[in-house]
């Protein structure tokens, strides 16, 4: 009984293309800003997620410092890294990023961070004790059942991730602290709605559905089982190809700024919103930083059509002007357009 | 049909680990039903996380208790069996602050929860049917990862919870029933209401041999040909989630080792397709794919065919092909109710639609926490002792002091009146709105189809209040509940879609299903608003029998009764020229009158919310 086994492999999750790009495209460009991911159950949707923990590569942080600053910049209030006690035992080193998450029933104190209560009540202390989202500033916070998650934690959410930044007034504190994560989400569409406000945050959307074809499901319930049963084994038969992903991803990162993206693509890009009447400039903006790192990972020098039509659903789908008297799905309704104006 | 006594003719003598005395078969004749749940009890009894539970739709009653004795006689005495009651508070169920360690160490300490405290166990979950759709996703997050996971009260919780699950489900129709992501994640489904008490005399399967079978488990081999098989019934029957087979392979294992066999083998893949398959089935697997939402190839032929090495390689018997008894297991294990609706073709609400009864309630059950406030907890408010501890403890150092100097008994922590933090909590009644809507005569596609428009908008509009729609629509002898409440649009597509039309209209049956309804939506703490589109021409009476008079008196009377009942309503006329008839039964509903001949989806649907809003 292990209650902190390794996570199932990224690379052994079978077909789920479409989400498994979603996720590697904001590991190469965070502010692509966001992933949902809405489906039916028993699509292996948190299993993706949790997958991404491992592959991503290390960032540069403080060591030990509750906001991961990063060690040429820290945050001016971090009390480890702007030498409040001793300034001299700083370490910068390489830490995982973080992936957090915000499990239903988490209380508004754990999210923002409140009073630390221990230190209040033995040491007569009023100290900040860092919540979730001081915990995934620089990385992930994902939220499982992101449906489900109760009103006024939402509130909280949106404003942080709109202003990057963690406001507490509580207690007789007032900190702020910055808190820049991509938020990620997963859901059962049965289950309900999404805010519009929240839906607008995720930068990508991707509907999952159990694979068709019985080879697929095959080796699915295979590879999920051998995980079970023989977990290290199973996780080391994979670790050679996750490696490999993860430097790709790396590789990514270095080219992306060097992508170009030609005026016409630009054009593209706004017609097909424009077709679509998508609201709001985020979706040109999401298209476009999502084509690029596509391009950039698969090392093309600049943004073309193919880059645009793969990356278009997802950046749009969950945009589309509400329209319930039309039962194509908005993954339809974007491909449609597409076809259109690409021409197929 | 007598499986378990045959099975157990069949089992081998246990081998060496197991003790000898136990004996060879059963003393007593078992009831077949009665034989397949205490097979279940020790199935899951063998492998408790890994299958995840089972879902037992049962009144409460001595034939469950019984099933209950028999589980827990199962188990290892020294594992635990907790019971969870509905409604929970999320601390006990989850962990959080232990109030009193807290107050007497002097700093913050943790309880553990429930689901920690059944860690290697069992969870009993009493009317399953009633969980909040939020608590249905924390147990689905247990059986997931296998740990409690939560960020309350200050604490940062990972407690393991390897445990099984027993869900109680008291519902009565099929539209009651725990939610679907905790039935997703459950083995089994045993349905108890038909056993009866003497039918469970006796003791079926010596708790010895299941206590040694959870010793063999984990040798247990499983050859190619299970994965595939199992996969591919699933496949044929329709079952989208990956967790059907999954579970089923699981199962077999548990029976491999129940039986004292080496390796999984065609009883055992039998077995588990009839237990864990059957129910789970979509969709019948002969039949033409184009009754199926997403019809993928032609479904069972080609698949063993393909792939012929394996298929061939492993002669696990000489009859027909294994995926062929393996489907045909599970096909004989359709529940009757299931079989009769895929063979319809009624693919409407699917048959692992999400839980009705608990999905409803969530959100605005409890009102919405909105902060804490200082205050005393009087009046029926909830104290928020976390709060209340933190607002104290700045003034700890102080008060020690005082304390000493009056001579007082120094405490670890003093919390004074002025501390008390109460919780918050704003209470915006939701809406649900039942659209009644007369399903008969020559216009009713006409009406339907505005109708489901409508509810299609309001949804598409109110989600961000957390209101829910519903819709009745009523034809021929009966009225017919076609979407229970839902603020899920894609559901309400789902259910919708391919509405029937057309003959008789029993007015009367329609508003006693809306009053019926409404009542069921009040008492989960939402305002129902009933909208009922009609012309107002009943033909047939309450008692089901044809005659204008007598249905249009009992139409009134019904909506009488409405009234009574004090729920806020609308009935939108829908006839071509506004009648009477319409105007004295809206009058009778005490009901706002709205004549809209050309009633379309968006007029009615802002009439609606401002019918909504007036009530």
């Amino acid at each position: 009984m292990h209650p902190m086994r390794a996570p199932f492999p990224f690379t052994a999750i079978v077909g789920q293309e479409e989400m498994k790009l979603a996720l590697q495209l904001t590991a190469i460009d965070p502010t692509i800003g966001g992933v949902l991911v809405f489906g039916d159950r028993g699509t292996g949707k948190s299993t993706t997620v949790r997958a991404l923990a491992a592959l991503l590569p290390k960032m540069q942080a403080v060591i030990g410092c509750p906001y991961n600053c990063p060690p040429e910049q820290p945050f001016d209030q971090c009390p480890v890294c702007t030498g409040g006690h001793d300034g001299g035992h700083l370490k910068p080193g390489e830490v995982p990023v973080p992936v957090v998450d915000l499990p239903l029933g988490a209380t508004e104190d754990r999210v923002v961070g409140a009073l630390d209560l221990e230190r209040a009540l033995t040491q007569g202390e009023k100290a900040f004790e860092p919540g979730l989202l001081a915990r995934a500033h620089r990385g992930f916070l994902y939220i499982d059942e992101v449906n489900l998650l109760e009103d006024h934690i939402v509130d909280l959410l949106l404003d942080v991730a709109a202003s990057g930044e963690n406001v507490v007034e509580r207690e007789g504190l007032s900190i702020r602290h910055p808190a820049r994560f991509v938020l990620i989400g997963s859901g059962n569409p049965e289950e309900g709605e999404l805010r519009p406000q929240l839906l607008d945050r995720f930068g990508l959307a991707v509907d999952v559905t159990t694979p068709d074809d019985l080879k697929t499901r095959v080796e699915v319930v295979r590879r999920r089982d051998a995980y079970e049963r023989h977990g290290a084994d199973f996780v080391a038969r994979f670790h050679d190809s996750d490696d490999v992903l993860r430097s790709r991803i790396l590789e990514a990162r270095e080219r992306l700024d060097a992508v170009t993206v030609a005026d016409a693509v630009l054009e593209r890009a706004s017609q097909l919103c424009l077709a679509l009447g998508t609201d709001g400039l985020r979706g040109e903006l999401t298209l476009l930083r999502a084509a690029r790192a596509l391009a950039a990972f698969t090392g093309d020098a600049g943004v073309e059509d193919r880059h645009l039509k793969a990356v278009a659903p997802p950046a749009l789908r969950h945009r589309l002007r509400r329209n319930p008297l039309d039962d194509a799905g908005a993954g339809v309704r974007v491909e449609r357009a597409v076809a259109e104006l690409f021409g197929a | 049909m007598s499986d378990l006594a045959a099975l157990l003719e069949r089992a081998p003598a246990p081998p060496d680990g197991a003790p000898a005395d136990a004996p060879p078969s059963p003393p007593t004749p078992v009831a077949p039903a009665w034989g397949q749940a205490v097979l279940v009890a020790a199935l899951v009894a063998i492998d408790p996380a890994g299958l995840g539970g089972v879902r037992v739709r049962s009144q409460a009653g001595p034939v469950r208790d019984r099933w209950l004795t028999h589980l827990r006689a199962f188990l290892p005495p020294d594992l635990p069996v907790r019971r969870v009651p509905l409604g929970i508070a999320e601390g006990r169920l989850l962990g959080g602050l232990d109030l009193a360690a807290t107050l007497q160490a002097g700093k913050p300490i943790a309880e553990r929860g429930v689901l920690a405290d059944a860690d290697g166990g069992l969870l009993v979950l009493a009317m399953a049917e009633r969980l909040t759709a939020g608590t249905a996703a924390q147990l689905a997050a247990v059986l997931d990862r296998h740990e409690v996971m939560a960020e309350r009260d200050g604490f940062t919780l990972r407690t393991p919870a390897r445990c099984g699950m027993i869900a109680f489900d008291e519902g009565l129709s099929e539209d009651e029933r725990p939610p679907g992501a905790l039935l997703d994640r459950l083995a089994f489904r045993l349905d108890l209401d038909p056993i009866r008490l003497r039918e469970t005399e006796g003791e079926p399967l010596p708790a010895e041999a299941v206590l040694a079978a959870r010793e063999r488990l984990a040798t247990v081999t499983t050859p190619d040909t299970a994965f595939e098989s199992l996969s591919a019934a699933a496949h044929a029957l329709g079952i989208d989630s990956v967790r059907g087979p999954l579970l089923a392979l699981k199962a077999a294992r548990a029976s491999a080792a129940l039986f004292g066999r080496d390796g999984v083998d065609a009883d055992d893949l039998t077995l588990a397709a009839r237990l864990v398959l059957g129910p789970r089935a979509t969709r019948l697997p002969a039949e033409s794919p184009d009754t199926v939402p997403d019809p993928p190839e032609p479904p069972p032929e080609p698949p063993d065919g393909e792939p012929p090495p394996d298929a061939e390689d492993e002669p696990a018997t000489e009859e027909p092909p294994l995926d062929d008894l393996v489907l045909e297991a599970a096909r004989a294990a359709i529940p009757e109710g299931l079989l009769a609706m895929l063979k319809l073709g009624a693919t409407r609400g699917t048959a692992d639609a999400a839980g009705r009864a608990g999905a409803v309630k969530q959100g605005n059950g409890r009102g919405r926490p909105a902060g804490t406030r200082r205050g005393d907890p009087k009046s029926g408010q909830r104290l928020n002792v976390l709060e209340t501890l933190r607002s104290a403890a700045p003034w700890q150092p102080i008060r020690r002091q005082g304390r000493s100097r009056t001579g007082r008994r120094p405490v670890r922590v003093e919390v004074r009146r002025d501390d008390f933090r109460i919780t918050r909590i704003k209470h915006r009644t939701a809406t649900t709105t039942i659209f009644v809507v007369d399903a008969s005569g020559s216009a009713a596609l006409q009406r339907l189809a505005e109708a489901k428009g409508a509810v299609e908008l309001l949804l598409a509009d109110c989600y961000v209040r957390r209101d829910q729609v519903a819709l009745i629509a009523f034809r021929k002898a009966a009225a017919e509940l076609l979407l229970p409440p839902t603020r899920s649009l894609v559901r309400a597509k789902r259910s919708l879609a391919g509405l029937p039309g057309g003959g008789a209209t029993p007015l009367a049956a329609g508003i006693v299903a809306a009053t019926t309804l409404a009542e069921d939506v009040r008492r989960r703490g939402h305002a129902p608003v009933v909208v009922l589109l009609t012309d107002g021409k009943a033909n047939i009476g309450h008692d089901g029998r044809p005659g204008r008079p007598q249905a249009q008196a009992d139409a009134e009377t019904a909506g009488r009764a409405l009234r009574l009942a004090g729920h806020t309503a609308l009935l939108v006329d829908t006839a071509q020229r506004p009648s009477d008839k319409a105007r004295r039964l809206a009058d009778a509903m005490g009901a706002t009158y709205l004549p809209l001949p050309y009633a379309d989806a968006r007029s009615l649907s802002q009439a609606v919310s401002l019918a909504a809003e007036a009530g």
